[in-house]
C-alpha cells in the first residue's frame, strides 16, 4: 500500500501545485535557515581539535594580586602564565609534549622581495606536532633548536607565496628582524576556528605568518604584541625584569596521553605552587588549572550568547514555518474531504486514511528536505563570499563555512522531518475522523 | 441476510432532537430488489448510510450476514464494508483525478488483492457496464450516465452481497435513469441485493418490494410482482452503452 499512497500523494501534489510548491517551500526555508545557523554556530564554536580533548590542556596558575581576582566579575586564574612559572614548568618530563609561546611582531625579506610585517610566533618546538599543524614542505625544530635559539624559521603557505612563489623554500634563507634564518618548513593550510591555541590574538583571527624558536624571545628581548597583564609594584626596567616579573603573558599547553599522567601534572602544579607560596608568591587560594580545549573555549566564552540566540531562533522560525504548513496541510486535506468520504465509503478504515496522508506528509517533508539543503548549501556560499570579502581574505579562512555541519544537517533534517510529520499528525489524524456521510451528501 | 430491528437514529443540537430514523425495523433477504422511497428529510439516506455502515445509530441491532455491526471495530466495520457492500451515488463521487481504471481500481486496493486479480476484475466489470474502451479515460471525459456506469464497475468490481444506491438517476436524464436501472437489474439478477434509495414511485416499482418511509418510519411495504425471468435474461451479461 505504501507504493499506491505515494502515488496518491504525488497525484494530490499534481492537483494543487500551487499550495504544495508553499508547503515545500517553507519546509525548505526552515531547514535552510537551522542549517545556516548551525554551521555557522559550529565554525564558531566547535572544538577543531576535538579528537585530543582529553590529552590537550592549557596550564594556568592564580599568581594575581591578593586584594582581587584577575577578572572582576569572573573566577578563575589569569590566561596566561609568567616567564618563570613556564620555565620551570617546561623543564617537566610529566607531558608527551609541551609547549610555552607568545605572538609578536618581525620584518620579514628574502632576496629581492621586499621586506613586510610579519606576525610571528615565538614557540618551542612541539607546537607543529601538538597542534598536529600541517606541513606542506619540510618540519619544524627539534627541542634542542629552542635554547640555545637556533636560526630556524617556518613559513605559512601564504608567506611562502609571497617571499618564494609558493615553491619548496626549505633550506633557503630569509631575513627576519635583520637576523638570518634558514627555512626549515612551509605549512599547508591551517585555519583552526576558533584560534584555540591562543585566543590572545582574536578568537576567530588567523594563524601567524611565521613561527620561530622560543629562544629567540629572551634573546632578541622580543616584546609580546598581545594580551600582557601585570599586577602590583614591580620595576620592569629591562626585558630581565620583565621574565622576572608577575606579569603574564605566555601561554602554555601541555599533551598528557592519560589520567595518570594528568594527575601527576597535576601534582606538579601545586607542589610548585606550595613552594612558591612559601617563599611569598602565590597569595591567593590554590587555583592550579589543567583545562581542556572544549572547557577552555567554554571559559573564555568564546561563543557569544547572540550566536546561541540566533540558534533558537532559528529553529523557532522552523517552528513558525512547521505551523504554516500545518495550516496548509489541514486546508488542503479538508478540500479534499468528499474524496475522502468516497474513499471511506469503498472501504478505506481511519487507520489508512490516516497513513494515506501520513505519507502525503512525509514526501512533503523530504521536498522540503531536499530543498532545505540546496538553499542551505547556495546560502552558506553567500556567507562566506560575505565574511571573505569582510576580512579581506584571498585564500582560506572560514573554509569551514563552505562545508555543511553534517552532524548537525542530520539533526535539522531529522528534526525538519519528524516536526513535520508530527506536524501533519493532526491534519491526517483529523481527515480520517470526518464522518464520510456528510461530505458524500455534500458533493 | 440484513437484519435491523428498532434501529433509532437521532440528531441532536443544544435545542433539538431530531429522530431520523426511529424504531426501524427491516429485513433483507439475500438476492431481493428493494426500494426505498418517502418524501424529502423522510430519512431514507440515514438508513441508506447505516445500512452501509457510514452512520452510527443509537440504539437497536443490525445484523449483517449474521454479525452485529455494533460491536465492531472501525478497521472491521470498514473491512466488511470493502467486501460486502458497494455502493452507488447520486453524484456519482468519481474522484476526480483519477482514470475510470483507477476509480474501478479503488476498492480492491483496499480489498489488498494482487495486481494480476484486480486487472480481471476491473476488465470484467468495466465490461458489464459497457465502457471496456473508456478505460483511460478521466471522469470529466465522460457524460453522465457514464459516469454512473462506472460508479456501478466500482461498486460491483469486488463482488458484493449488496449494492446501495442513494438516488442513483437522480442526476440523469430519463433515458440514462432507463439504462442504470437496466444494469441494476441486471446486476440483481446475477445474485447481488440491491437496496435503492429514490423518490420516484416508477422506478421503484421496478424493484421487488417498496419500503416508504415517513418520519423515520416504514410508513408501507409493498411487494410487487417479480420481473418475468426473460425479462431480466434479455440484458443479462450484455454490455449496455
Amino acid at each position: 500500500m505504501l507504493s499506491y499512497y505515494s502515488g496518491l500523494a504525488f497525484s494530490s501534489f499534481r492537483r494543487n501545485p500551487g499550495v504544495t510548491a508553499l508547503m515545500v517551500l517553507a519546509i525548505a526555508l526552515g531547514i535552510a535557515v537551522c542549517i545556516m545557523t548551525l554551521t555557522v554556530y559550529h565554525a564558531m564554536s566547535g572544538n577543531p581539535i576535538w579528537w585530543k580533548n582529553d590529552r590537550l590542556y592549557t596550564v594556568t596558575m592564580d599568581n594575581w594580586d591578593p586584594n582581587r581576582g584577575y577578572r572582576p566579575n569572573t573566577k578563575g586564574p589569569p590566561v596566561e602564565m609568567t616567564y618563570k612559572d613556564t620555565q620551570f614548568l617546561m623543564r617537566s618530563a610529566i607531558p608527551e609534549r609541551k609547549v610555552v609561546m607568545y605572538a609578536t611582531n618581525g620584518v620579514i625579506s628574502a632576496g629581492a622581495v621586499p621586506a613586510g610585517n610579519v606576525n610571528t610566533r615565538v614557540t618551542s618546538a612541539d607546537f607543529f606536532a601538538m597542534f598536529e599543524v600541517p606541513f606542506l614542505y619540510g618540519h619544524g625544530w627539534s627541542a634542542a633548536a629552542d635554547d640555545p635559539a637556533q636560526p630556524l624559521i617556518v613559513l605559512s603557505r601564504e608567506e611562502n607565496q609571497k617571499l618564494f612563489g609558493g615553491v619548496d623554500s626549505t633550506g633557503r634563507s630569509v631575513h627576519w628582524n635583520d637576523h638570518e634564518f634558514r627555512v626549515a618548513g612551509v605549512l599547508d593550510d591551517w585555519f583552526p576556528r576558533p584560534r584555540y591555541f591562543d585566543l590572545n590574538g582574536g578568537s576567530f583571527g588567523t594563524p601567524e605568518d611565521v613561527y620561530i624558536p622560543f629562544g629567540w624571545g629572551p634573546q632578541l628581548e622580543l616584546l609580546n604584541n598581545e594580551e600582557t597583564d601585570c599586577w602590583g609594584s614591580e620595576k620592569l626596567d629591562t626585558f630581565r625584569d620583565f621574565m622576572g616579573s608577575e606579569c603574564v603573558w605566555l601561554q602554555m599547553w601541555v599533551e598528557l596521553p592519560d589520567a595518570a599522567s594528568r594527575e601527576r601534572m597535576q601534582s606538579l602544579l601545586d607542589g610548585y605552587w606550595a613552594a612558591q607560596r612559601k617563599s611569598g608568591r602565590f597569595q591567593r587560594p590554590r587555583d592550579n588549572r589543567l583545562t581542556n580545549v572544549g572547557d577552555w573555549l567554554r571559559f573564555n566564552k568564546v561563543v557569544d550568547t547572540d550566536n546561541r540566540v540566533l540558534v533558537g531562533l532559528a529553529f523557532a522560525f522552523l517552528v513558525v514555518c512547521v505551523i504554516n504548513t500545518v495550516g496548509l496541510l489541514l486546508a488542503k486535506f479538508l478540500s479534499a474531504a468528499t474524496v475522502t468520504g468516497v474513499r471511506r465509503a469503498l472501504g478505506a478504515s481511519r487507520r489508512q486514511v490516516f497513513l494515506q496522508h501520513l505519507v502525503e506528509v512525509g514526501l512533503l517533508a523530504a521536498l522540503g528536505a531536499l530543498l532545505g539543503l540546496a538553499l542551505a548549501a547556495l546560502g552558506l556560499a553567500a556567507v562566506h563570499h560575505m565574511y571573505a570579502a569582510a576580512h579581506n581574505f584571498s585564500r582560506g579562512g572560514y573554509q569551514e563555512l563552505m562545508h555543511f555541519d553534517w552532524v548537525g544537517v542530520l539533526w535539522a533534517l531529522v528534526l525538519a522531518c519528524v516536526a513535520t510529520l508530527a506536524a501533519g499528525l493532526y491534519p491526517a489524524w483529523r481527515i480520517g475522523r470526518l464522518p464520510p456521510a456528510v461530505y458524500l451528501k455534500s458533493q | 441476510m440484513l437484519k435491523m430491528q428498532d434501529i433509532s437514529k437521532v440528531y441532536r443540537t443544544d435545542l433539538i432532537e431530531t429522530y431520523a430514523l426511529r424504531s426501524f425495523s427491516l429485513e433483507v433477504s439475500s438476492g431481493e430488489f428493494v426500494a426505498v422511497t418517502g418524501p424529502s428529510g423522510s430519512g431514507k439516506t440515514t438508513f441508506l448510510n447505516v445500512a452501509g455502515l457510514l452512520e452510527d445509530f443509537d440504539s437497536g441491532s443490525y445484523l449483517l450476514d449474521g454479525t452485529d455491526v455494533r460491536s465492531l471495530s472501525d478497521d472491521a466495520r470498514s473491512r466488511l464494508r470493502n467486501r460486502r457492500i458497494g455502493f452507488i451515488f447520486q453524484s456519482f463521487n468519481l474522484i476526480p483525478d483519477l482514470n475510470v481504471r483507477d476509480n474501478v481500481d479503488v476498492p480492491l486496493r483496499y480489498r489488498r488483492f494482487a495486481g494480476a486479480e484486480r486487472r480481471e476484475r476491473i476488465d470484467s466489470a468495466l465490461e458489464l457496464v459497457g465502457l471496456g474502451s473508456r478505460a483511460r479515460h478521466m471522469p470529466s471525459q465522460l457524460s453522465g450516465g457514464q459516469q454512473q456506469r462506472v460508479a456501478i464497475a466500482r461498486a460491483i468490481a469486488g463482488d458484493p452481497a449488496f449494492l446501495l444506491a442513494d438516488e442513483p438517476t437522480g442526476n440523469l436524464d430519463s433515458l440514462m435513469a432507463r439504462q442504470v436501472m437496466d444494469l441494476l437489474e441486471q446486476i440483481n439478477d446475477m445474485g447481488t441485493t440491491i437496496l435503492l434509495v429514490t423518490h420516484d414511485a416508477e422506478l421503484a416499482r421496478r424493484a421487488q418490494r417498496n419500503v416508504h418511509l415517513i418520519d423515520g418510519q416504514i410508513s408501507d411495504f409493498r411487494a410487487y410482482e417479480p420481473r418475468p425471468a426473460a425479462a431480466a435474461g434479455s440484458t443479462a451479461g450484455a454490455p449496455l452503452g
